[in-house]
């Protein structure tokens, strides 16, 4: 029997394992609960097949999502075949001097370069298609702002399924391609994501079609939660003061406060009081704009942001995330689009690792957090970047010139070293120029 | 008003299998009304203990968000199409 099962998250009621999200009687979302005692006692007999559930034991397995498989909802006798996860905890010194932090206590998690896909997505897409197998659907289906799109894709190409996508109209050109190259059927809707979603809803109601972030979304969310036990073992198996999260559906910033809480239960990492901070984009924000006006309910908003993948502007999990982080003591905030393309440039320039919009997003909230002192410079803080620069060029359009080419001559350089450099910049470049013109007169 | 309610599945059995339903209501607070005589069984599920529209069931009207459109001031018109949608997933 499985160690898990599907419960309302409001009435309680448990529904077993079944492609289900919602809850018949009061029409609230369903999670995935575990039965914790039992799976404390199995693990540290190590009676699962996968040995004792130790830090030891864990940081001999492979380096991917797949070694914490005890704390994810997969059916028995899953075998992974791909190795999503387990992507760089970065120390960003650099980043940190720019942002007002000690250079030791800022770390990005960059899932950037989460395989396949490159965005976190991968996670969840990994645990909802082996439930998706596993319950017999031969075709999977999300709606998308654009990463999901392309996991979704990918896996079910891995997986040998069917998938059909369908995305707002107006998705960035990359996402879209980045789909349609798995060989997905990509449904494109003359609408907002909010209006792709309610109709997958309606969709998800008359086709048997593995909806990833529908009926089978209560898996799908637990993948997140391996963001949270990677960040908690690359810390050496302990919990950050401060997690900044992007937030569009509202899912992942509640997945990883699960995560830490699940392992300060087994005991693999000590309790701490960890703030959650969210970071939305200011023309798609009802989860800020509810923490910072005190509401506990999401006034649904009509997106108007260049950071698309968190265009959401009737967040499934909003009232979740809004618990979450008010319940830790966080905080959220939102930055303007001109300060999203900033801080893409300044995570790119100071730490080498290139975002895409929704990066930009967490990196300007987590500027105005540290500006605010809502976050302190001595505290450990981990800013989560969840998706590729490459995905989303189109939003530094126009911020680079073309430069005009120069033809393939030495002089031909100098002339444009000259003009271009500033000479106070480059006394070593200058001072070699004028002492090898010295030595040639 | 003569509106139209479309019920989705999960509430089909609630309604004795009804997919859909053509009323007579003017806002949301009538339109309720007529679904909690017509059907006293869905009415447990569409509101709570205190009698309030359950926070997770979105209800839109011609495909958009009633709380868009005014949510309970929002006047029907003639011929609208109003859609329930327990908890939106998604994201």
């Amino acid at each position: 029997m499985a160690h898990y099962e599907l419960r309302c998250r409001e009435c309680g009621r448990t529904w077993g394992n079944q492609p289900r999200s919602i809850c018949d009687d009061c029409f609230s979302p369903l999670e995935v609960t575990y039965d914790y005692d039992a799976l404390r006692a199995a693990l540290l007999r190590g009676s699962n097949g996968h040995g004792a559930f130790s830090r030891e034991a864990i940081s001999q397995r492979p380096p991917n999502m797949w070694r914490y498989s005890e704390l994810l909802p997969l059916p028995q006798g899953f075998e992974p075949r791909l190795p999503v996860g387990f992507t760089p905890l970065l120390q960003a010194p650099h980043l940190a001097e720019r942002l007002g932090a000690q250079a030791r206590n800022l770390y990005i998690k960059n899932d950037a370069v989460c395989l396949p896909t490159l965005s976190f997505k991968d996670r969840v897409v990994a645990v909802a298609l082996a439930q998706a197998r596993a319950f017999g659907f031969d075709t999977v289906s999300c709606s998308s702002t654009g990463n999901l799109a392309n996991a979704v894709a990918a896996h079910a190409a891995r997986e040998g399924l069917k998938a059909w996508i369908f995305i707002p109209a107006d998705l960035e050109p990359a996402k879209i391609l980045g789909t349609n190259v798995y060989g997905a059927k990509v449904v494109r809707i003359a609408g907002n994501y909010d209006q792709v979603n309610r109709l997958c809803s309606q969709i998800a109601d008359e086709h048997r079609w593995g909806f990833v972030n529908v009926n089978l979304r209560p898996y799908y969310a637990e993948g997140s939660k391996t963001v949270g036990f990677e960040i908690a073992e690359q810390l050496g198996w302990r919990l950050p003061d401060n997690l900044v999260c992007p937030m569009a559906g509202g899912s992942l910033i509640t997945k990883i406060k699960k995560a830490f809480d699940e392992l300060v239960k087994l005991g693999l990492v000590e309790a701490k009081e960890v703030k959650f901070f969210g970071a939305q984009a200011t023309g798609c924000s009802p989860i800020s704009t509810a923490i910072k006006t005190g509401s506990a309910e999401i006034e649904p908003q009509k997106p108007a942001t260049i950071a698309r993948s968190l265009a959401i502007g009737n967040p499934a999990d909003g009232h979740y995330a809004i618990k979450t982080i008010k319940s830790s003591g966080g905080w959220s905030e939102d930055v303007s689009d001109p300060e999203v393309i900033d801080s893409i440039r300044l995570l790119a320039e100071t730490e080498g690792i290139f975002t895409e919009t929704a990066g930009g997003v967490t990196v300007g909230t987590a500027a105005k957090l540290y500006r605010q002192d809502r976050i302190l410079p001595e505290e450990t803080t981990v800013l989560c970047v969840t998706g590729n620069g490459l995905k989303t060029t189109d939003a530094l359009a126009g911020v680079y010139r073309t430069e005009q080419p120069i033809a393939p001559k030495l002089v031909e350089f100098e002339n444009y070293l000259r003009r271009t450099l500033d000479v106070a910049e480059v006394p070593g470049v200058i001072a070699a120029r004028e002492e090898a013109a010295s030595v040639g007169a | 008003m003569a509106i139209k309610v479309q019920i989705p599945s999960a509430l089909r059995r609630l309604t004795a299998g009804a997919s859909s339903l053509t009323c007579t209501a003017s806002n949301l607070e009538q339109l309720f009304s007529v679904l909690d005589e017509k059907f006293p069984d869905l009415k447990p599920h569409l509101r709570d203990d205190k009698g309030q529209v359950r926070r997770f069931l979105n209800i839109y009207v011609n495909e958009e968000d009633i709380r868009f459109l005014g949510g309970p001031e929002y006047a029907f018109q003639e011929g609208d199409e109003v859609l329930l949608v327990p908890s939106i997933a998604g994201g």
